[in-house]
């Protein structure tokens, strides 16, 4: 959205360098998530929410690290947890944030009816604005990564923001912020490529990670959020995120040749009565006498 | 005059209608961007999307009602194979060549029986879509599913629905007064529904 217009280039009294000096500002931003750096702290999970002002939900245990089974109205960012033994036997544990990646192409946004509910801004970021949202869930149907969740008590389906609040004022998201082991990164999407792509390659070089790849799905029209993954051709091991994801193809008839079709279909409909009422009007009654209508 | 229609029969009728017009303009404004006015019309978008599946299950429980009431004036019989096979004749104002009908012409019962299979349909595919929480996750599959089932089945009645409001207002004078007024006179009964006429009047014998 904002080219950042208030961030912030100077501070009085304050050591170090200033809130979000160097990160690129850049049109188009992307969160970068370095799965094989992150420790799952979680402390992007609580930045989550108390930049969003949730309080902490219940936590529910399933005999793993993570601290719930899903993503919630009001939990937009949850470490997911995976014990997974490679093809050759080594043990690993897979660590990724789950959360909305801000595709290019979203299967909510094609899949809402609300005038205005969802907006996709220039820089990127998918937001949902719940004052115009209708609670229909659609966008949960249209979404390939089962990110958006409804609040069944305000009737109104919430997910991660990228936090465009900040963005929008220069600054980093909230998670990025918190996190200690720099595995978050935000930048430029182009520049968070770059970075991805780097990593890669150190990746292959300097360690066993010969599969290691870049998460940007071509099918959604890449995303905004990335990932860098151990093992690129398995991505479903980290918590099931999809090999090729797509708007599922009913969306995609759904939202085009059916809603053509059914409007043709209606208009030709109304059309079609008029014209018959042209040639052939109303019926006549018959039969009985002529005036026998007591 | 003749009684056509019974104030029961009437009050179900009209419960339908309504029911069926206030999910029609709710549903279409979820179905288009350009009607999408009819929701704000109608009290908004979150109003018109809390009480869509509501006047729907008010629709479905009517027709179930008038189900009860019709099932068997509407059951296709040996006349309506006939019309059927004539309707032709009938579309194009060759009344003369049109076989004498029952209480309902053959028209009439495809159209009931496109509603009311539509209206099931339409519940079925409309419970997934208000719940869809309690869709398993590994049926997931199933909501796109739903949705264009509700959409098909919507347009089918939306069909039906054109030709019904167009017959009753426009084609057979007499139609909507019948249906608010519960009578017609002999001579409409004979033109349209020969046999329900015949019957009728050996009935009051």
């Amino acid at each position: 959205m904002s080219n950042g217009v208030l961030q912030i280039k100077a501070m009085s009294g304050h050591a170090g360098t200033v809130p979000g000096a160097n990160t690129s500002r850049d049109y188009e931003v992307a969160k970068l998530i370095d799965v094989t750096t992150c420790i799952g702290c979680k402390a992007c999970e609580v930045a989550c929410l108390e930049w969003n002002g949730y309080p902490f939900r219940e936590t529910q245990f399933d005999n793993t690290y993570q601290t719930m089974p899903d993503l919630a109205w009001n939990y937009y960012n949850l470490i997911r947890f995976d014990e997974h033994t490679t093809p050759e036997g080594t043990f690993q544990w897979l660590m990724r944030k789950d959360g909305c990646l801000h595709c290019a192409e979203p299967g909510c946004m094609m899949a809402c009816p609300a005038d205005g509910a969802i907006v996709q801004y220039a820089n990127g970021i998918v937001d949902f604005n719940q004052e115009n949202c209708i609670g229909c869930q659609y966008c949960v149907t249209g979404c390939p990564f089962n990110i958006p969740k409804f609040n069944a008590e305000t009737k109104k389906v919430h997910k991660c923001t990228l936090c465009s609040d900040r963005v929008g004022a220069g600054l980093e998201p909230a998670c990025v912020k918190a996190c200690p082991t720099g595995c978050l990164h935000f930048g430029s999407k182009e520049d968070m490529l770059d970075l991805a792509e780097k990593r890669v390659d150190q990746l292959k070089e300097h360690t066993a990670h010969k599969n290691a790849g870049v998460y940007n799905p071509a099918g959604v029209g890449g995303t905004h959020v990335m990932y860098v993954l151990h093992d690129a051709t398995n991505p479903e091991a980290y918590g099931g995120l999809p090999k090729d994801p797509k708007i599922p193809l009913l969306v995609r008839i759904w939202k085009g040749p059916l809603k053509w079709l059914g409007n043709f279909a209606m208009a030709g409909g109304v059309v079609a009565a008029f014209a018959h009422f042209m040639k052939f009007g109303p019926k006549k009654e018959h039969g009985g006498e002529e005036h026998a209508d007591d | 005059m003749i009684e056509r229609y019974s104030f029961h029969e009437r009050i179900c009728h009209w419960t339908t209608a309504a029911a069926y017009l206030y999910c029609l303009a709710t549903g279409l404004a979820f179905y288009t961007p350009h009607l999408f006015w009819l929701a704000v019309i109608l009290g908004g978008g979150p109003t018109s999307r809390q009480w869509h599946p509501l006047l729907g299950v008010v629709f479905v429980a009517a027709v179930i009602w008038m189900h009860a009431l019709w099932s068997k004036d509407v059951a296709i019989g040996p006349s309506d194979k006939e019309w059927l096979a004539k309707s032709e004749a009938y579309v194009t104002n060759d009344d003369a060549h049109v076989p004498p009908q029952e209480r309902f012409n053959g028209g009439q019962k495809v159209f009931y029986w496109a509603m009311f299979w539509g209206a099931l349909a339409l519940f079925c595919s409309g419970a997934l879509m208000w719940f869809p929480e309690y869709v398993p996750a590994g049926l997931r599959w199933i909501r796109p599913v739903a949705i264009l089932v509700h959409e098909c089945a919507a347009l089918v009645t939306i069909g039906a629905f054109i030709v019904h409001i167009y017959m009753g207002v426009f084609v057979v004078p007499g139609s909507t007064e019948a249906m608010v007024g519960g009578r017609v006179t002999k001579r409409w009964a004979m033109t349209h529904h020969k046999l329900w006429y015949d019957r009728i009047l050996r009935a009051n014998k």
